[in-house]
């Protein structure tokens, strides 16, 4: 879908990214502030020329420095919610939801006007102007009208970052019934790997300008270049699993991921799909299902690796049964226990500790 | 005491009003090309056509009034070709009393321009570009409608200093009453007749009232303005 290789020298940093993601899904671009996910993205928008590379969408080239060829971005069709909306002043919010649409092609199946302000609840800000609006609101607004002009592609560049925590959750709702409701391709920039995990299926991870790793959120959520970003406190697997089972009394709802399942507070029905992370150092690793504990979760594992986290520490990665988690303990425990890899284990980890997340 | 508002000060208060709207018509839109060629592109001669722009402020008017007579004089290489090609005669008329007006506030109107440009957020015409605006949409759509203000306090500035325009005009196009005899160079005839006093009197009030009502209508639009761009 989107194959990303570039380079672009600017005074005082260098992006050389390459990244490839196929079909459609919402790509997480996941790193700290500077290292060169904005001008990633303004690449890919087209605002900013590459010095070599090239950019595809879709099997259509944007960008190939080589045959010395650059898609204008207003023929790209790539649609661009930026940090600070952006939103015309000397439009209304209709007007400004209009931009687009009326630049865009007609054609059948179109995102339509009264479809996207329902959407995003936009219906009683229309005659507004952008200097009345909150935050948040702006922030619908310019989502709204990335969308109507069509895009084949939709860069969010952190479009909740300047929102306070609770305007935040107001807006992430909006963004994950958009990703439900039309199946637009999606680059989401952000530096919260709260908002990664609600919304994104594939993650891209940067680091000074350089793509350290990228894949599927379960596959990246291994790496050891997400530990650089998020540190090793927010170290862990994230997994994907089914609601098999309900225990109504306790609020449990049983989630079935690779061998095991895993009981967590939840209220989500039989049948839902959802994401959880096993925090590393939340786990705790048995030779035996140990009994009259409180923990409520024992997965059966096998141990695959073991590295040195830090001087005191080590990553011990596990197979649940296809799936992968990342344990956190000690190294004088690794010795004590014997672990080594072949070994099976079991996995234990509060059922407290674990939110299920669900994600489009 | 000063007596009557009669013939002649209409004469030039309407003559006066005349040259200066045309002038800024007529230099409304080249000046904001101007002020954009300057602002947005970097080009050789830029510098050149910078203090070009920028030589009737330092520049005698009546030296700005010979060298229009020089170009756009009947035997002048821009006047004798207007004159053979479309009968068109600036000498002596008040178009050409608006030509030199306009040459004089040229300066002023894409100063006032530059600065609202300048203070337009690139970042909304990228925005715009991602919406599929190509360039002349762009400016259209999002870049003028944002300069607006300034355009109007050039537009205004130079009418109220085109209404005032003396040494080119009289030089360009001479003292004729009916033609060429704006508010200025009425009031400079008054002063020069015997008797004349009332009159010139009358007239430096006109011109008095005249550019207080602008300055007032300036602001009071610029504030309606600004207001509409939620600025």
């Amino acid at each position: 879908m989107l194959d990303v290789s570039v380079s672009r020298r600017q005074p005082g940093f260098a992006l050389d990214a390459s990244f490839r993601v196929d079909g459609p899904g919402v790509v997480a671009l996941f790193g700290r502030s500077g290292c060169g996910k904005t001008t990633l993205v303004n690449v890919i928008a087209g605002l900013l020329p590459p010095d070599s590379g090239s950019v595809r969408l879709g099997g259509e080239t944007l960008d190939d420095v080589s045959a010395g060829f650059h898609l204008p971005p207003e023929r790209r069709r790539i649609g661009y919610v930026f940090q600070d909306a952006r939103l015309f002043p000397h439009r209304d919010v209709e007007g400004n939801l209009r931009y687009g649409l009326e630049r865009a092609p007609q054609q059948a199946g179109a995102i339509a006007f009264d479809e996207v302000v329902a959407l995003l609840g936009l219906a009683p800000l229309l005659g507004r102007r952008p200097g009345q609006l909150s935050g948040g609101e702006r922030q619908r607004v310019a989502i709204g009208r990335a969308l109507l002009a069509q895009p084949r592609l939709l860069l969010l560049d952190e479009p909740l970052a300047s929102l306070d925590a609770t305007r935040r959750d107001d807006v992430l709702p909006y963004l994950e019934r958009l990703h439900e409701h039309y199946a637009i391709p999606m680059v989401y920039v952000s530096h919260q790997f709260d908002e990664v995990m609600r919304l994104a299926t594939h993650l891209v991870l940067m680091d000074a300008g350089r793509v350290t790793a990228s894949g599927t959120l379960a596959e990246v959520s291994l790496h050891p270049a997400l530990r650089s970003i998020v540190g090793p406190e927010a170290v862990g697997a994230v997994l994907e699993g089914e609601v098999v089972g309900r225990d109504e009394e306790a609020g449990f709802a049983r989630l079935r991921v690779g061998a095991g399942t895993l009981r967590i507070l939840s209220d989500e029905p039989i049948g839902r799909r959802l994401r959880v992370q096993l925090l590393a150092r939340d786990l705790i690793l048995a030779l035996e299902e140990p009994t009259g504990i409180s923990v409520r979760n024992a997965l059966p594992a096998t141990v695959v690796t073991i590295a040195a986290d830090d001087r005191h520490a080590d990553l011990v990665h596990l197979d649940i049964g296809g799936p992968r988690v990342i344990a956190r303990v000690t190294q004088a425990a690794t010795r004590q226990l014997g672990l080594r890899s072949g070994l099976p284990v079991s996995v234990l980890v509060k059922s407290v500790s674990i939110r299920g997340q669900r994600h489009s | 005491m000063i007596g009557e508002f009669g013939a002649i000060e209409w004469e030039a208060l309407k003559l006066s009003l005349a040259v200066a709207s045309r002038s800024v018509l007529v230099s409304l839109p080249f000046a904001t090309l101007v002020a954009w060629l300057l602002t947005r592109r970097r080009f050789v001669g830029r510098t050149v056509l910078d203090a070009f722009v920028h030589l009737p402020l330092v520049l005698p008017p009546v030296v700005v009034g010979y060298l229009l007579l020089v170009l756009f004089g009947t035997r002048g290489p821009v006047g004798g070709w207007l004159h053979r090609q479309f009968d068109i005669q600036l000498v002596f008329s008040t178009a050409g009393a608006a030509l030199a007006t306009a040459v004089m506030s040229f300066p002023l109107m894409v100063r006032s321009i530059r600065i609202s440009l300048e203070s337009v957020d690139r970042r909304l015409e990228e925005a715009a570009r991602t919406l599929g605006a190509g360039p002349l949409d762009r400016f259209f759509s999002v870049t003028l409608p944002l300069m607006l203000p300034g355009i109007l306090a050039g537009a205004v500035t130079a009418f109220a200093a085109g209404l005032g325009e003396f040494g080119a005009v009289i030089t360009f196009v001479s003292n004729i009453p009916g033609e060429t005899r704006t508010l200025p160079l009425a009031l400079y005839t008054a002063i020069q007749s015997p008797g004349g006093d009332a009159l010139a009197a009358r007239l430096a009030l006109t011109s008095f009232a005249l550019g207080l009502t602008g300055l007032l209508m300036s602001e009071w639009l610029a504030r309606r303005l600004r207001r509409y761009l939620g600025q």
